[in-house]
């Protein structure tokens, strides 16, 4: 068939056009697929932040006034900066929790629990080691902490791995369990006797707190958040263990044919993230309260949780996601005393953002925009081809 | 006032509890398994139950009827339950992390919008004394059973007999056994799940307004403390079947009061740890019920909980 086409073309011009065409397709679906996790998180970030403004405006409170407010107690001054990297320190840690077994396909949202036992082992341990130099008390509290908090989470997948326990219901119940146990425990063996109506264990010492950056007024549990984030993302995404969990989560039929040993995988992993999560309670001892109490039971575990799920798991993400919901956690106390919202106001703000991010993860590969935009730009590019 | 029973005491204390603190677990179970029965998992049952407590104890106050507060509870379990199964219709949405979720911010909200709850009494669901006949006020305290209970022990073989002989409880189950076989029998899958959520959803919210309207009987933020998810558990541990999901819910209540029952003789020596007593029998109970290897083979074949 040879229709007269309208526009005169020479055949290599034509195939070059589409050559390049499709070059710059697959190079703009590579960026696209690179950053889609980015920009659908920073979408329901904003579509949360819309559908909490219009719950606030039904309450009475002009949205952008609450939102400005929430800027400046997170984010505006150094002071408040520094505020929102100290609480987003245990969040890290506790996001690693649920994000590290997570590779392995493990819902575990027992971080709390395994934030507590790291607590009190840490104090434990500062406590029974009276005379040694700061240096040594700290090391040994970071390894009861994390090794406490390990044992706890790796129990779980030991449940899960030898005996098919659901992990998400089974860790949440261990929480349950460590928080009975430290209450029981401070109340009793471990009680302080010069603590009257708050129970807790007696003070590490001042010299044994853990203090400050140089140069900050941020505490060192920073450093060990941002390190984990880091170490993790290696462990994950760099080496031989993160390729066996990674093919273990996407197919275990499959991880099970070639011989990976998926339960030591299981186990190990979960021994990790309770490991991280242990090593937040470490920090909140050893660095803010100086002893194990009640007050280690702050709901970080939980948040946690969330900020594993916006960061998509990825342990680099959990960074700046911990950035975020720890500065909307640290604006919190300015809501409460400027606008007269109750403290749970953080909590709906962030069950909305929670919601909003699992629901767009029906968009994954559905970003329609980019299609139109990939194909304008194939149809131009073929023109430019044809005229040239 | 104890001193007639002694540490008879105990047992009587833990059958009132069994009977006062299981409530909750009844309705929540039943609902729950209607949902897993369709073939998904609410987790976010925790969320429904305090937002149901604050509901129904809110609408008691202002309208001055318990029952009615009762059944605004229920009408709040079906939204949220029909938000969780309208979210999880859409492709690629985990019903597990949705209800983690939904945990959040269920009980976010409630804590929110139930603030000024917490002064204020509300009029509180009346008990029937079945215990007048003995002298002991022990006794006859643990006989005064609410009208929810009875609902709740009538419910689970209503609730058995609707899965199991009417055509409502075939669609449910075959929905939850192979979407597939639903699908190509014309049933709209995402429609029944959704749908059986809302109704698992109404239970919960009215075991919510029990927490809030007559054991413990009062609107506070720690009201619930993991009974919604350890009725999600309690399902797994009965298998799917409404009828154990009762003995198990009345076993749960009666563990939960041992704590209580205990330091009310005297024995206050570990009671942080008896009251952790529920929360390691599920875990006990869950540890030896599962199996590594195999499946049960009462497990609805769509849910993904218990793999």
């Amino acid at each position: 068939m040879n229709a007269p086409s309208p526009v005169p073309t020479s055949p290599a011009g034509a195939s070059g056009a589409v050559r390049s065409a499709r070059q710059s397709s697959a190079l703009r679906t590579d960026w696209l697929k690179k950053f889609e996790p980015f920009f659908i998180s920073l979408g329901a970030v904003l579509a949360a932040m819309l559908l909490f403004g219009v719950f606030l405006a039904i309450d009475g409170l002009n949205p952008i006034d609450v939102y400005e407010e929430m800027f400046r107690g997170a984010f505006g001054t150094w002071f408040s900066f520094q505020n929102t990297l100290q609480r987003s320190a245990p969040l890290m840690l506790t996001a690693l929790c649920t994000a590290l077994p997570a590779h392995l396909g493990l819902v575990v949202i027992g971080g709390e629990g395994a934030l507590v036992v790291g607590g009190v082992a840490a104090a434990v341990a500062g406590l029974s080691l009276p005379h040694a130099s700061p240096y040594v008390v700290l090391t040994c509290m970071l390894f009861a902490g994390a090794g406490a908090g390990g044992l706890w989470i790796g129990l779980v997948g030991a449940m899960r791995a030898y005996r098919g326990v659901n992990e998400t219901i089974s860790s949440l119940l261990m929480s349950y369990i460590a928080i009975a146990l430290m209450n029981h425990l401070v109340e009793g063996a471990l009680r302080d006797p010069e603590s009257l109506n708050k129970p807790a264990t007696r003070h590490i010492g001042e010299a044994n707190m853990l203090g400050p950056m140089p140069g900050l007024d941020v505490h060192w549990g920073l450093f060990y958040g941002v390190i984990a984030c880091l170490v993790a993302y290696v462990l994950m995404r760099r080496t031989v263990f993160g390729f066996a969990a990674q093919m273990t989560g996407g197919n275990l039929r499959a991880a099970l044919l070639s011989g990976l040993r998926v339960r030591h995988l299981m186990v190990f992993s979960c021994f990790l993230a309770g490991a991280a999560a242990g090593t937040a309670g470490m920090v909140e001892v050893a660095a803010v309260h100086g002893r194990a109490n009640a007050s280690l039971v702050a709901g970080y575990g939980y948040t946690g949780i969330l900020v594993a799920f916006v960061a998509r798991q990825n342990p680099l993400g959990v960074i700046p996601v911990a950035l975020l919901l720890g500065g909307i956690g640290a604006s919190g106390g300015l809501l409460q005393r400027n606008f007269n919202l109750p403290d749970a106001s953080v909590n709906v703000l962030q069950g909305i953002l929670f919601m909003v991010i699992l629901l767009s993860e029906t968009l994954y590969g559905r970003l329609d925009i980019w299609k139109f935009a990939r194909r304008a730009a194939a149809n131009k590019s073929a023109e430019a081809g044809a005229v040239a | 006032m104890s001193a007639g029973l002694g540490n008879w005491g105990v047992p009587v204390a833990v059958l009132a509890g069994a009977i006062r603190v299981s409530t909750p677990f009844i309705f929540v179970s039943l609902g729950e398994c209607i949902t897993e029965r369709s073939g998904r998992v609410n987790l976010g049952l925790e969320g429904t139950l305090v937002m149901g407590a604050m509901v129904g104890y809110g609408t008691s106050y202002l309208s001055g009827s318990p029952w009615l507060g009762v059944f605004a509870a229920g009408l709040m379990g079906v939204l949220l339950g029909a938000l969780h199964g309208l979210l999880c219709s859409r492709p690629r949405v985990n019903d597990v992390a949705v209800g983690i979720g939904l945990m959040l911010f269920g009980s976010g909200l409630a804590f929110f919008l139930g603030k000024p709850l917490i002064q204020p009494t509300a009029p509180r669901l009346p008990a029937i004394p079945f215990g007048f006949w003995s002298d002991s006020s022990q006794v006859a305290d643990a006989l005064r059973v609410n009208a929810l209970f009875l609902i709740g022990v009538v419910l689970a073989p209503l609730v058995s007999f609707a899965l199991r002989r009417t055509r409502w409880g075939l669609i449910v189950r075959t929905v939850g056994e192979s979407a597939e076989a639903a699908r190509a029998m014309g049933y709209d899958v995402n429609r029944v799940r959704t749908l059986a959520t809302m109704a698992g959803g109404f239970l919960a919210g009215v075991g919510g307004s029990f927490l809030s309207l007559f054991y413990p009987g009062s609107w506070n933020e720690g009201l619930s403390s993991g009974q919604g998810l350890m009725a999600v558990a309690l399902v797994i541990f009965a298998r799917w079947d409404p009828i154990r999901c009762l003995y198990a819910s009345l076993l749960f209540g009666g563990a939960s009061a041992l704590g209580p029952a205990l330091q009310a003789v005297g024995v206050t020596k570990g009671y942080y740890l008896f009251n952790a007593a529920p929360y390691a029998l599920t875990l006990l109970i869950m540890v030896l019920s599962s199996s590594a290897t195999r499946t049960s083979a009462d497990q609805p074949a769509e849910l993904t909980v218990a793999r």
